[in-house]
């Protein structure tokens, strides 16, 4: 499997050298999904926690990206991408502080709820932009003392950013998932009881796991504003927190690897079903065959895409020979 | 004496809204109660019953017939789907249920958008209810939602007494604590579990159906009220009628009063209730830990 | 006699009208091991969970090293030194039994909110790991699955867990049970052994096993004492030959 991750993103390494700008964008944009869903796999494939409010720390990034810029300058991304993280990752702590006194069937539902809450606010709220949602009309600057390393509205740069985020993050989660820390959330997935009786205090821990979560879809959320320039309460959406719980699913739980193809397979699937070169006069009505699609993959892919090549037990702590 | 008044109206409101909801909460907590499925597309049955009372009515001219027509319609579709797909997510986690659910919500508002197109509808009240009962010079209030109001709580009622009172009842809690004990005793299971599908399914339709008048009927609606529904459960405690009864009027008082108070956070009111329930009692107001 | 290193006074527990222990008091002292035997439904378990912080006592206390602990999570007291190994067998069958102990081990640290030190490179935690694997005498080799072992090595490696915790008190409920001959042998040494440096709460119904390790026995029946004693002085008891051993004998 890990040949193939490599020839993967070898081959995204290489794509623009060759791409049409069109999927240049797209591939960008599935790649900041793929971190958003990394991250929602931290919770749900290594800690055992079934978010479906995942979008509210994805749409918190975007819309502190969006408060922080000037009506026709750019923000600095040095200065404006750390507050998101920043803010993320305290709404995170708040938020989580409240959803963990729950688990189960109750967490997904109020994971659920705070979602919505924010969504709510974001459509009263004039200063939001309210449901018509608004507009980065200057791409955050990389500038740094005078010194340009890349430009967000070059799409070539943008995707190599995109890049090296989902790289990034994939190191990153694997480097956590071999650390202290990360060995105490999968005995928590693993056996939450017998973790509290060994005396961990399991609720610090996974507080721990879901401010770290949302911080990462944060970043995605502040990048994905970028791209397009706007915001819009649907990146609060149920809708927007299902798809990337679907990413994680289909692509493979615990996986690490799993979402990041479920976010390309889902995506593309979308791409190619709402053609409508393709599908003519049924091309609006794409969610139909998306739907069936996913209800066909739970029927009878019951490990998701990544489970097909993932035999043997999901998400264990690695052992001295990995 | 007039603000008096305007506070009955809002009571009368936020207790109708709250029964409502109560219909269609209280068939999402027995699915789960009972069955262990948490059913994300129980707001699309909801949906379901609105679009058909508004098609029926086309075709009857009258919405109790359509009603008459359209719960027994409602159940055969709901039968159907638990035939061919909510009776394999008993045994499955509450992920794939999560996730099969989900491609059925977006399956059932496509077929929707087919069948009936994307427009908002509107449904007439029934002419003979369509007055309202005079309070003072200024204020009135709509009869047919004191009958919306009505029929919620003969259902409520009717709902305790089939619990409490019947074998089925019985059966029903008892299946809910212990399933093999149950099939030990010889009862078939597996029909307990689609009867109390088809009243889920049957509750939330007819939730639908009667609300329609007053709350039109358009696309969307079924996942606003699910989450609503979701927020109830959390409350109320999974599993517990009395539970979701007590939740659902907390919640569409304290959405109706909010609304009206504070119109700003009006939507946010019912989250933060739900939050200070969670900071309190983390599995509900009568939930089993 | 040292001063006791567990004591619980009064302990009772109500669930609902039903009184699952009404006021029992023992004390646990450093070098004993202390059985606790009685006919099923007596409430050991409900004791056990209540010493251990499984469940809140509904009155009583209960002191570790003088300090009142009843009442406290199950993961401070744990923390405290007080460890309790399981009578359903509670493992990660998905880990390998080195990892089982390791991450056991791993609970003594100050904080494990490291996101950057590796958990395998810290070879202080391999080593306490492989010292309670060595002692339970689990053979090696150690990466092999905890699920996939036999039903007493697990039982084996449920208490080596427990020990990776350098606890004091060990609360040991129904180690034995479901074990062969041939392993209960073995487990009644380990126990043996344990008691020399630890203060052991021992539940059992292996009548033998308890008399030939333990040095105080405390008989419960319907949540009570009913009475405390030496082996031989519970042996001779008739009101415990009445109410248990009796029972016991005809079961066994």
């Amino acid at each position: 499997m890990r040949v193939l991750l490599i020839a993967g993103l070898g081959a995204l390494a290489l794509y623009p050298l060759v791409g049409s700008a069109f999927y240049l964008q797209l591939f960008a944009k599935i790649m900041l999904l793929a971190v958003f869903a990394m991250s929602l796999d931290l919770l749900v494939g290594f800690t055992g926690l079934v978010s479906l409010g995942h979008a509210a720390f994805f749409g918190l990034g975007a819309y502190t990206l969006m408060l922080l810029s000037p009506e026709y300058q750019a923000a600095s991304i040095w200065l404006s991408l750390p507050v998101a993280v920043g803010v993320t990752a305290v709404a995170a702590l708040v938020i989580g502080a409240l959803v963990l006194r729950t688990s189960g069937v109750y967490f997904i539902m109020v994971t659920l709820a705070f979602a919505q809450m924010l969504y709510y606010f974001a459509i009263k709220s004039k200063a939001l932009g309210g449901s018509d949602g608004a507009y980065i009309y200057v791409k955050p600057d990389a500038a740094l003392l005078g010194w340009r390393p890349f430009d967000l509205g070059n799409r070539v740069h943008f995707y190599y950013v995109a890049l090296v985020l989902l790289i990034g993050t994939y190191a990153l989660l694997r480097t956590v998932l071999r650390s202290l820390f990360g060995h105490v959330i999968l005995g928590i997935r693993a056996n939450e009881r017998r973790m509290g009786a060994l005396g961990y205090p399991v609720f610090r821990y996974k507080l721990a796991a879901f401010v770290l979560a949302g911080a990462i879809a944060g970043v995605a959320g502040y990048l994905e504003a970028a791209q397009f320039g706007y915001v819009s309460p649907e990146f609060f959406g149920w809708q927007e927190s299902g798809s990337v719980l679907m990413m994680v699913i289909l692509g493979g739980v615990g996986t690490l690897f799993g979402p990041i193809l479920g976010a390309f397979a889902l995506t593309l699937l979308q791409d190619f079903l709402s053609d409508e070169a393709v599908f003519h006069g049924f091309h609006k009505h794409w969610l139909l065959p998306m739907g069936l699609f996913i209800v066909l993959a739970v029927l009878w892919l019951p490990r998701g895409i990544g489970g097909l090549a993932l035999r043997g037990p999901r998400a264990v702590p690695e052992t001295a020979d990995d | 004496m007039a603000d008096g008044y305007t506070f009955l109206i809002q009571i009368l409101n936020g207790v109708q809204y709250g029964l409502l909801l109560f219909l269609v909460a209280s068939g999402l907590t027995l699915v789960f109660g009972i069955m262990g499925v948490i059913n994300l597309a129980h707001g699309s049955f909801y949906m379901m019953g609105a679009y058909l009372a508004f098609s029926l009515m086309e075709l009857v001219g009258n919405l109790w017939l359509a009603i008459l027509l359209g719960i027994p319609l409602s159940i055969a579709i709901g039968l159907a789907l638990e035939a061919l797909l909510f009776r394999r997510l008993y045994r499955r986690d509450h992920l794939d249920q999560v996730l099969l659910t989900y491609g059925l919500i977006l399956i059932m508002e496509e077929v929707r958008s087919l069948l009936a197109g994307d427009d908002v509808h509107g449904i007439e009240v029934p002419k003979l209810l369509d007055f309202s009962i005079r309070l003072t010079d200024t204020l009135a209030y709509p009869v047919y939602r004191l009958v919306m109001s009505g029929i919620c709580l003969g259902v409520a009622a009717l709902m305790a007494l089939v619990i409490q009172r019947t074998r089925l009842g019985m059966t029903i809690r008892a299946g809910a604590d212990n399933r093999e004990m149950v099939q030990l005793l010889g009862i078939d299971i597996g029909l307990v579990y689609r009867m109390v599908f088809a009243a889920g399914v049957a509750l939330a339709a007819l939730a639908g159906m009667i609300a329609a008048p007053v709350a039109s009927v358009y696309p969307g609606m079924g996942n606003q009220i699910l989450i609503i529904s979701f927020v109830v459960v959390v409350i109320g405690g999974i599993g517990s009628i009395k539970g979701a009864f007590l939740g659902s009027l907390l919640i569409g008082l304290a959405d109706t009063f909010g609304q009206v108070l504070a119109p700003e956070i009006a939507g946010v009111t019912v989250y933060m209730l739900m939050a200070a329930v969670l900071l309190w009692r983390p599995a509900g107001l009568f939930g089993r830990a | 006699m040292t001063d006791p290193v567990l004591q619980a006074s009064g302990l009772s527990r109500r669930f609902g009208g039903l009184a699952a222990v009404s006021d029992v008091s023992l004390e646990l002292h450093l070098g004993e091991v202390h059985a606790v035997i009685g006919p099923n439904g007596a409430g050991k378990t409900t004791l056990i969970n209540m010493l251990s912080g499984d469940l809140a006592p509904s009155a009583g206390s209960v002191r570790f090293r003088g300090r009142e602990i009843a009442g406290l999570s199950a993961d401070r007291i744990a923390r405290l030194g007080v460890g309790r190994s399981y009578q359903k067998v509670n493992i990660f069958p998905e880990f390998t039994l080195l990892e089982n102990c390791r991450l056991a081990a791993q609970a003594r640290l100050p904080s494990s909110l490291r996101l950057f030190r590796r958990a395998l490179a810290e070879t202080a935690l391999v080593e306490a790991a492989s010292l309670a694997l060595t002692l339970v005498g689990l053979d090696q080799p150690w990466d092999r699955l905890a699920g996939a072992v036999s039903h007493g090595e697990q039982r084996q490696l449920e208490i080596a867990m427990t020990l990776a915790t350098e606890p004091k008190v060990l609360l040991l409920d129904e180690p034995l049970a479901g074990m062969g001959a041939e392993e209960s042998e073995r487990m009644v040494g380990l126990i043996a052994r344990l008691g020399e440096s630890h203060a052991v709460l021992l539940v059992e119904h292996d009548m033998d096993a308890v008399f030939s390790v333990a040095s105080v026995l405390t008989v419960m029946v319907n949540g009570r004492v009913l009475e405390r004693g030496t082996p031989a002085a519970i042996r001779e008891s008739v009101a415990v030959q009445q109410a248990y051993l009796g029972a016991a004998e005809t079961a066994s």
